[in-house]
């Protein structure tokens, strides 16, 4: 019945109660909020307007079109090894039985653990003239420098496999999803009408699937638009390079935020083409019923062949680069585990932990505030401050400095003028721009987490909780956070873990001397002491584990439920 | 002494659009009311007024004598001594049964708190399933559990909102006996709202009949299925057929089944042409009778056939007999009309239209 029903999906409705009685500073908070985390964005949209003069000319005469080409084909190219990768083991698990497939299910979420710029520091020193590889090949055959041909790592290409390597899991969690969930329905009736099951993958599932993987794959290449460890490593000149390069070797903000708007514009047709997967995604019929998958049996040189096929990337983008780290960090382990290593560790934990705990105080903010005043206004507001997880840290960077730096610029001088002392740097290369960029950023990350938990509790509680004689704020205590303790913890976990791998923001923003484990491994590896560089990389990837055993449990435990 | 429940002339609006409108009743102590009517009438958003969770935009709402509603100040739910039992119970997942149940009673010390506890569980039979958490019971327990959490603190008033919509139909009526039982037993007022009238006849005193956020008649459920105030109450409880007649008297009318007598005043002129309600248990199957039917069709109900019968003027009526008088489709049977309560209504230009309610159908005339 509508009256009843309304009530159900409304989480709103008896918050209009509350809401006549008195009003509340709640929304004021929310909007306030939002509109301080649009702020780096809309500084950067709005130097659109400011004439950056001789240094923008320069730019587009001569290396604006290598950026604009070389972004374009990492993107191309990581679209297609993403989409191979993904898919591909998507199918195989879901659909297929062949050797090991019920490990790798998790297994193939593994290498989201590794950032792209550490796995580009290991394949280098893998790979390079000096590296292992060459010169086992030099000793078995005899060559000598010049003799023979061997792939560059350091070029666009490498930089392609780099980031494809460590971005096809977003593709494969979301092509994993849509397989199982169509399974049942459509395809039997594909192979009942005489398709056989590659017929049947091309003309049915893939087709049902495309919404899902192309979800997948544009949150694989925002994130392959935001990356500046890889391509900085690479020497391979993108927007993200061409960004820094302008601001800090050419020495003109005004060029590097219009550089940086256009390339929020490129992001801006991955967050479209994202949101318009997703809405055709919603009218896909998928199957409520639970049923064990008729899984097609791979035997024999096929099923082999499946075996190595998901053992490829589990292997290159996680075992190798692993083995290399932990090769490394031993290899260093008498010089490097000393008193200001401990003092990395310490300052990249507490950083992230801190960064970690005020993003989900926020994110409660917001989502409640949300459930308790749920106008349009607060509505909006909210998905504002969730837009940030799209914009590249780099993006990010700039429009945190420009602002920031004005205000104390204004402030400094407005104090020498009145007062004739100088009040130095209060916002700008303090950790409180550093934890503000943050937040732009990965606020998305726990409000998500934290709205889609809030969403599970049906109004009917907080009404229940009413009724027993709670008010609001002891709702939200007694019943909302115990209900919700899972949920905030997995946000914590997740702000903290990227956080911790984040690299051009803190690159730019960090306060002088300030280093992190992320700054220093890019430290030492652009010094070429990428052995050094292991200790802090492997801590690094280890954190990165937590959210992947995570997921993979969540895997696991559905797998439990399909069969039980 | 005050009444437990008076709601006087109150209507919910949302904007421009008013759900309830000029609604008034009274529940003395002890008494289990029902608010009963169609999908999106707007009984539970009342229900939800009483509450406080739905500020009224007219009219007023008294707890035992205390106003706690009316147009600008509602008083807050935590605040009204009220008890509520959810559609979906609204168990919180995150206790056990027992601090499920104890959960308002953060005044009392621990051991009332678990005196008063263990009363309750034992008084709904669950003291076994104390430390048990609510997504391992079964529906039937949840609701229990939900029903002792909301009488745990002594409310005022109990409001139950659609209690029994998530249960199996053969289940629905024993569990509202149980339940009344329980509040009589408790000496409890308690309000309940549903679509169900026989979940409503089981359980409630007194049920008013909702139609487009107005209740059209306050009553007992004999006096609603017996004397419906209007034509829509008519309609929504029971079965039955308008049939065509004239008024004879102040007390008798005329119909094709003979002349049939009430025992108060209809208040229609005489000669006025009417309508009569019938309803299948006052249509009594009669080999006897010189009236003859033809059965259009028959439903098997266990202990009766309900039957569908054609009159000599085409007219269909509704005949509820015994199951061992059983007749096929298309047979001839004698039929004769004993209504105890007359119940008419003046015909008018909706006559000739059949209404699609649950049980009525207005006979159409063969011409």
């Amino acid at each position: 019945m509508p009256a009843s029903q309304s009530t159900l999906t409304n989480p709103g409705t008896f918050a209009r109660a509350a809401r006549q009685r008195h009003r509340s500073w709640w929304p004021i908070g929310v909007v306030a909020i939002a509109a301080l985390l649009a702020l780096p964005v809309l500084v950067v949209v709005g130097f659109v307007l400011v004439p950056a003069g001789e240094v923008w000319r320069h730019l587009a005469e001569t290396v604006l079109a290598d950026y604009v080409v070389n972004s374009l084909l990492l993107v191309v190219g990581v679209a297609a090894g993403t989409l191979i990768g993904g898919v591909g083991t998507a199918w195989l698990t879901s659909m297929c039985r062949f050797p090991g497939r019920t490990v790798f299910e998790w297994a193939l979420l593994l290498p989201m653990a590794m950032p792209a710029y550490i796995i580009a520091y290991t394949y280098t020193g893998l790979l390079d003239y000096a590296g292992p590889v060459q010169s086992l090949l030099r000793g078995v055959m005899g060559w000598g420098y010049g003799d023979y041909w061997f792939p560059e790592v350091r070029s666009l290409a490498g930089a392609a496999v780099m980031l494809s390597l460590v971005l096809y899991p977003y593709v494969y969690l979301l092509a994993r999803a849509a397989f199982l969930s169509q399974s049942l329905c459509v395809l039997d009736v594909s192979r009942t009408l005489g398709n056989g099951p590659w017929r049947t993958f091309f003309t049915v599932a893939l087709p049902l699937a495309r919404p899902a993987i192309i979800a997948g794959l544009s949150l694989a290449l925002m994130e392959t638009l935001a990356d500046y460890g890889t391509v900085q490593y690479f020497g391979v000149q993108t927007f993200t390079t061409g960004i820094f390069r302008t601001w800090f070797g050419l020495g003109n903000p005004a060029a590097a935020a219009q550089l940086s708007a256009l390339l929020l514009a490129f992001v801006l047709a991955l967050i479209l083409l994202e949101r318009w997967s997703r809405r055709h995604a919603r009218y896909h019929h998928t199957s409520q019923r639970e049923q064990p998958i008729q899984r097609l049996s791979l035997r024999g040189p096929r099923g082999l062949l499946a075996f190595v096929f998901c053992l490829l990337p589990v292997a290159l983008g996680f075992l190798v680069p692993a083995g290399q780290l932990a090769w490394w960090a031993l290899t260093v382990a008498d010089t490097s585990y000393d008193a200001s290593f401990l003092r990395l560790v310490w300052n990249s934990l507490a950083l992230a932990a801190g960064a970690a705990v005020l993003a989900l105080m926020l994110a409660l903010l917001l989502g409640y505030g949300r459930r308790l005043f749920p106008s349009r206004t607060v509505g909006l507001a909210v998905r504002t401050s969730g837009l940030g997880y799209a914009v590249p840290g780099t993006v990010i960077a700039v429009g945190v400095m420009i602002p920031f730096a004005w205000a104390d610029q204004t402030l400094d001088a407005w104090l020498r003028a009145t007062l004739g002392v100088s009040s130095g740097l209060l916002l700008s290369g303090t950790l409180f721009a550093l934890v503000f960029a943050y937040m732009v950023r990965f606020l998305a990350v726990s409000l998500q987490t934290v709205e889609s938990g809030l969403d599970k509790i049906r109004p009917s509680m907080d009404e229940a909780g009413r009724s027993l004689g709670l008010r609001p704020a002891q709702i939200l205590r007694r019943i909302h956070i115990p209900m919700l303790r899972g949920s905030l913890l997995t946000a914590l976990l997740l702000v903290f873990v990227d956080v911790l791998k984040e690299l051009p923001a803190t690159l730019i923003l960090r306060p002088f001397n300030f280093n992190t484990l992320a700054v220093r491994a890019y430290e030492l590896a652009s010094d070429e002491r990428l052995a050094d560089s292991g200790p802090a990389a492997l801590t690094i990837v280890l954190a990165g584990l937590l959210p992947v055993i995570l997921l993979s449990r969540s895997i696991t435990r559905s797998r439990h439920a399909q069969s039980a | 002494m005050p009444s437990q429940l008076e709601v006087h002339d109150v209507s919910v609006a949302y904007g421009e659009r008013t759900i309830v409108r000029d609604c008034s009743f009274v529940l003395e102590t002890g008494t289990i009311g029902c608010l009963l009517g169609p999908s999106g009438c707007g009984k539970t958003t009342l229900l939800r007024a009483i509450a406080g969770f739905e500020p009224v935009s007219h009219g007023e709402i008294y707890l035992h004598g205390e106003r706690v509603s009316e147009p600008g100040r509602t008083l807050p739910p935590e605040r009204r001594r009220i008890g509520m039992v959810f559609q979906d119970f609204a168990l919180f997942p995150h206790l056990n049964v027992a601090r499920n149940v104890g959960f308002g009673l953060r005044h009392l010390s621990p051991a009332e708190r678990r005196r008063r506890v263990d009363e309750l569980l034992e008084l709904v039979g669950l003291s076994a399933a104390a430390r048990q958490y609510p997504h391992q019971l079964s529906g039937g327990m949840q609701q229990r559990v939900a029903l002792a959490r909301a009488m745990a603190p002594r409310p005022q008033v109990l409001l139950l909102d659609e209690p029994f919509s998530s249960m199996d139909a053969e289940l629905r009526e024993q569990l509202a006996r149980e339940v009344r039982d329980l509040l009589k037993r408790e000496g409890i007022t308690a309000i309940l709202v549903t679509h169900d009238q026989l979940e409503a006849f089981a359980m409630a005193d007194q049920i008013g009949v909702i139609a487009d956020g107005h209740i059209r008649q306050w009553g007992t459920g004999f006096a609603l299925y017996h004397e419906p105030a209007d034509r829509f109450v008519a309609d929504f409880i029971g079965q039955g057929v308008l049939l065509p007649a004239t008024v004879h008297d102040e007390l008798r009318v005329r119909t094709e089944m003979g002349r049939v007598a009430g025992e108060h005043p209809h208040g229609l002129a005489p000669g006025t042409e009417a309508l009569v309600l019938i309803r299948p248990d006052d249509m009594l199957y009669d080999e006897s009778s010189p009236r003859r039917a033809v059965i259009v069709e028959r439903a098997f109900r266990g202990a009766e056939y309900l039957y569908t019968l054609r009159l000599a003027s085409g007219t269909q009526v509704l005949c509820l007999v015994p199951s061992h008088h059983r007749h096929a489709v298309g047979e001839e049977i004698g039929v004769r009309l004993q209504a105890d309560h007359l119940v008419v209504f003046p015909r008018t230009q909706a006559t000739e239209t059949v209404s699609s309610g649950i049980g009525i159908e207005i006979a159409a005339s063969p011409q």
